[in-house]
């Protein structure tokens, strides 16, 4: 841990302005992983610019029949809240799949968008890392890759994004809401997080000084026809290895419109609208989920240890797709899958 | 005579679960001093070769920085290796903290940066620039396996394999059913929630009092003696409770080296606690491959039983355990040939763990004994019947007693076994596939000599004391329940001290020695509380016992009387008074006897139930019911007892399914250094848990025939699971952990 100041913004004015005047300031809302970075001195902020305190911690219903989640609600506030529950259960489902009790009464509905990768080597200060220091390499490579990526992976880092709940939101085509010095924007959640490519150091296209503001949610009409599938090393408290939110629009058994994103196979949440397609007017089958797990694994690369992953996420994706059209969604109180 | 208050025998809250719950109850990290200073240590990030450089200027520069020590500042120490060799040590030469520029393993300690304040030190820490010239390091068995050696110097407390007997080889050639492979056991470390500390108050006459986390404090006390040249009377050591240990607090650790270093030479308080990747840099549960090889007639009755393991080491010590021992002795079999080898690789020493040696070599051999069930075609509880053995066949000796046949016979029908069809993938709910898996556990029952003190005042309270710890399996509580029953006191009215290297002189607490070792020393030290009570009873004028034997006699509710006539008797405060004395003191020590231990081998034994159930297509595995019936003597207490074996069985289950120290071979590190991707079991994973205590009476091991809990819980756990998931799957997975990736490409 190094040292460094600490302002408790009044305003997103005043936090706009502080951040975008410290190149190395981090908004710190509930902690839950800035505080651990910067313990394992991963994180070095010389200034904490504290936004729990401001106004953005309501859930609205938007003129469009969408929410508005405001950035400080906690993911305990979402995962619980009677609208979200009601029109998107996929997100509440997502969210109590992840972490514990404790963590979701902390952590934000705007520092859940922006954790950071759970790579061992991104974790380690001891051990190169081209995420956390760029230009010294990835020793995940070549080393211990159990819980990486398989796909969008480049040569310079093959770290998956650990959230369960943006998996949700990618899948419900969320949109994030941004002040910045230059005013504010919008950014759909599928422009958020990014590919590594040649600078995995970059997490997001969230723009420094810029902050989360709101998630928004268009209106959608899945019913009963979603389901979050996390899959995992122990049945509660561990990332995913592979995760998949579904949801389906049915008409009868034919798929009138689909909804496919994964987790824990990529450096962001990983969707595929080809996929989708393929899925659209047909009827429910096994044989059909089958094509579509394949078509988006096409490109998938495994390494030493998690080629397993590809067919976990195959297999993740048919289940996934059955449960979804069958309006049986996964349960995350009971650990039995459906 | 144990039946004055009932007390042993009857289920007891803890008597420091209050204290526990309340926060009352203080660790080795929670002690405070006045101008305490913090040290904070940095860990190699190389795993072999020379330190060149380090640059601690600008940690110093920070205001509140006290001293960076490094092997170039560091004082001097102890010079000869025995100074340095703490009671559980294996042979070799000890790690010294700071000792030189040489790096043997990645997270060693190499520097301590001490402050005035916790965050002062955590930040100057990260100042300190160090520089390697890298050497080539070997951190993976599957090459190192290849440098295989049997340990020229025995381990004291862990027994060779005996010489083989009979001709293995060819009985395994001719016999007409035959299992051969291989079984694999990965790394774990122990992970206790409480991180390993030590909080050194500086005294002001120069002594030490030494708040450690330990599972011996007269051990911890005579390294920090023997390393600093200091004499036992100037280090005490305390360590009234423990969060959780399995093995890992047996030896010293390095942080009781620091922070022992600093306070010395800043002639200050000095706590040193390690982080919970820190937990990752010294003793870990060794890998181990073991070829097994069993030979049985079409009946199922072994003619050979070949049992081989190789298991890493460090560079500097030969770490031992018994893995393979347990195989004939389990099973009666002739033909016998069990050899055990080391491969150093460049880690810290493994040290012990829950079940050392047991919960590695039983997991084999009970797994290969499911496999010989199936290719004998035999129910694999008839199996172990079969070659169910009534002597320990390495030595002929007799059993002190053994009950593992009521172990089988009653854990099969709580669980149901009879109703178990043996064909795999035959039962299934919806999507899982149901599989009923079983094994046998085995642990030896040791006894170590300890010595305890019993004081009983003239108000009637009786103060019990040892150095024993008590690392969280209700050690407290049974030693407060044997000195109320010996003397006849309530249980609120004794007081038990442990965990204090002032106290009468007890070893490490492990084993599973400590309930039968300290339980007995306690026993015998209020017998001799009762004796001298008795004496000064019948010497009293006109006393009513004055007649009596202490056969005669019961001791209950403060008093002493006839036991056909309860109404005759006197009270202690009584006995006291008349004597002049405020009190009745005795120090003892109880010892194993030595015609037993010759004469007889004593073990705990269980039988372990498990059912699974696995997602057929996803490979899910739940463990949703198991039932352990053990027989380890007589069970003290059974509410502590149960939640002894239970956190056993939780043990296994994350030694069948998640616990792995995952090494980057390439850097020669542990990677997956904390809670979150170290996996052990949590609450979502954790169904029904059936305990069931076999009664079993030994007389020969130890006056009140205890054996002891700690370990046996785990031993068979893993192997009981993973014969389920074969049952459930079809899928014979011999590669622990069991983790979905194995049971989807299997």
């Amino acid at each position: 841990m190094n040292r460094f100041s600490y302002l408790r913004a009044g305003s997103i004015e005043e936090a706009v302005k502080a951040a975008a005047a410290d190149a190395s300031a981090r908004f710190i809302a509930g902690g839950t992983n800035l505080v651990d970075l910067m313990k394992y001195n991963v994180e070095r902020p010389t200034r904490l610019i504290d936004i729990t305190r401001l106004p953005l911690n309501t859930i609205e219903e938007t003129e469009s029949g969408g929410l508005r989640l405001g950035a400080m609600t906690t993911n305990d506030d979402v995962a619980h809240d009677a609208l979200v529950r009601s029109r998107y259960p996929l997100l509440a489902s997502a969210i109590l799949a992840g972490a514990s009790p404790q963590l979701r009464n902390a952590a934000t509905t705007g520092g859940n968008l922006l954790q950071r990768t759970r790579c061992y080597y991104f974790y380690d200060t001891a051990t190169p890392c081209n995420k956390r220091e760029p230009g010294t390499g990835c020793p995940a490579t070549f080393g211990r890759n159990r819980i990486h990526a398989i796909l969008g992976t480049s040569d310079h880092c093959i770290a998956t994004h650990p959230s369960d709940m943006c998996v949700a939101l990618a899948a419900l085509e969320a949109v994030i809401h941004v002040a910045g010095p230059d005013g504010e924007r919008t950014i759909p959640i599928s422009e958020f997080h990014r590919l590594p490519g040649d600078r995995p150091e970059i997490d997001t296209t969230l723009q420094h000084g810029e902050i989360i503001t709101a998630v928004e949610l268009p209106r959608t009409d899945f019913g009963v026809h979603h389901t979050y599938l996390k899959l995992r090393d122990r049945l509660s408290y561990a990332f995913a290895l592979v995760s998949v939110a579904a949801a389906l629009r049915m008409d009868g058994n034919t798929i009138a419109e689909a909804r496919l994103a994964l987790g824990g196979v990529a450096h962001k949440p990983w969707r595929d609208p080809d996929a989708e397609a393929m899925l659209r007017g047909h009827p429910a089958s096994a044989e059909l989920f089958a094509g579509v797990a394949d078509h988006i694994l096409r490109e998938a690369k495994g390494f030493e240890d998690n080629a397993f992953k590809i067919d976990l996420a195959r297999r993740g994706i048919v289940r996934a797709l059955s449960q979804a059209a069958a309006g049986t969604p996964q349960s995350q109180t009971d650990k039995r899958i459906r | 005579m144990l039946k004055a208050h009932g007390y042993v025998g009857a289920p007891q809250n803890r008597v420091d679960g209050r204290a526990k719950v309340t926060g009352e109850a203080r660790y080795a990290a929670e002690f405070d001093a006045p101008d305490l200073a913090y040290g904070i240590v940095i860990s190699s990030a190389v795993a072999k070769g020379r330190i060149t450089s380090i640059d601690a200027s600008a940690a110093l520069a920070i205001p509140g920085v006290v001293q960076v020590f490094t092997h170039e500042n560091r004082p001097r120490t102890a010079w000869f290796n025995r100074n340095y060799r703490d009671d559980v040590a294996p042979p070799g030469s000890p790690f010294r903290p700071l000792y030189d520029e040489q790096v043997v393993y990645s997270g060693q300690p190499i520097a301590l940066v001490v402050a005035d304040e916790f965050e002062i030190a955590a930040h100057a820490a990260s100042l300190v620039r160090i520089e390697y010239e890298i050497d080539t390091h070997m951190t993976d068995l599957d090459i190192k396996r290849s440098e295989a050696y049997v340990p020229p110097k025995k381990r004291s407390g862990v027994t060779p394999p005996p010489s083989p007997r009979g001709d293995a080889d060819q009985a395994f050639a001719r016999a007409p059913v035959k299992v051969h492979a291989e079984y694999r056991i990965a790394i774990e470390h122990h992970n206790p929630m409480e991180p390993h500390a030590s909080t050194v108050i500086y005294e002001e006459d120069g002594k030490l009092t030494i708040h450690d986390k330990t599972q011996g404090v007269q051990n911890s006390q005579r390294y920090v003696s023997g390393v600093f040249g200091l004499s036992s009377d100037q280090v005490r050591v305390v360590s009234p409770f423990v969060g959780g240990a399995f093995g890992s607090g047996l030896r010293p650790q390095y942080q009781l080296f620091l922070a022992v270093m600093a306070a010395l030479e800043l002639k200050r308080s000095v706590r040193v606690v390690l982080t919970r990747d820190q937990m990752f840099t010294f003793g870990y549960r060794p890998q181990a491959i073991q070829t097994i090889s069993l030979g049985a007639n079409p009946d199922g009755t072994l003619q050979s039983i070949m049992h081989d393991a190789v298991q890493t080491t460090s560079s500097f010590e030969d770490y031992q355990e018994v893995i393979v021992n347990w195989s004939n002795l389990l099973y009666h079999c002739d033909n016998v040939k069990l050899t055990y080898s080391l491969a150093q690789v460049d880690t810290y020493t493994p040290s012990d763990m829950r079940a050392p040696g047991a919960a590695t070599g039983v997991t084999a051999i009970e797994t290969a004994m499911d496999e010989l069930a199936y290719a004998a075609g035999i129910d694999p509880v008839e199996l172990r019947l079969r070659n169910y053995t009534e002597v320990d066949e390495a030595n002929k000796r007799d059993f002190t007693s053994k009950e593992l046949r009521a172990c089988y016979q009653l854990g099969a029908e709580r669980f149901g076994w009879s109703k178990r069809n043996p064909q795999p993938r035959s039962m299934r709910e919806r999507r899982e596939l149901v599989g009923w898996g079983m094994a046998t556990g085995v642990w030896e029952a040791f006894m170590q000599k300890t010595a305890a003190r019993a004081v009983l005042g003239a108000d009637g309270h009786l103060d019990v004391s040892t150095a024993t710890s008590d690392i969280g399996t209700g050690t407290y509580t049974i030693l407060t329940q044997i000195a109320a029953d010996t003397l006849g006191v309530p249980i609120d009215k004794v007081t038990t001290r442990i965990g204090d290297s002032s106290l009468s002189k007890s070893p490490v607490q492990g084993g599973s020695w400590t309930a039968a070792s300290a339980g007995t020393a306690v026993q015998v030290a209020c017998r001799s509380v009762r004796e001298t009570l008795f004496k000064y009873a019948r010497e009293m004028d006109g006393s009513p016992l004055a007649n009596a034997s202490l056969e005669h006699v019961s001791f209950a509710d403060g008093r002493i009387v006839l036991t056909n006539d309860q109404e005759t008797g006197i009270s202690f405060t009584d006995i006291m008074r008349a004597r002049g004395v405020d009190k009745v003191e005795a120090e003892e020590k109880a010892a194993p006897g030595m015609m037993t231990s010759m004469r007889y081998s004593g073990y705990s034994h269980s039988a372990v139930f498990a059912e699974v159930r696995v997602d057929e297509e996803l490979g899910i595995v739940r463990v949703t019911r198991i039932v352990n019936a053990v027989a380890a003597g007589t069970i003290l207490n059974p509410k502590t007892a149960r939640s002894q074996i239970i956190g056993g069985i939780v043990f296994g289950m994350g030694m069948a399914l998640e616990e792995e120290s995952l090494l980057d071979h390439n850097l020669g590190r542990f990677m997956n250094h904390n809670l979150a991707e170290y996996h052990v079991p949590v609450n979502a994973d954790i169904h029904d848990i059936d305990v069931i205590f076999v009664s079993e009476h030994d007389d020969k091991l130890n006056p009140m025939g205890i054996k002891g809990l700690g370990e046996i819980g785990i031993v068979g756990t893993a192997a009981a699971i993973g014969n389920a998931i074969f049952h459930a799957t079809g899928k014979r997975i011999r590669d622990y952990p069991i983790t979905v990736d194995k049971i989807l490409g299997s």
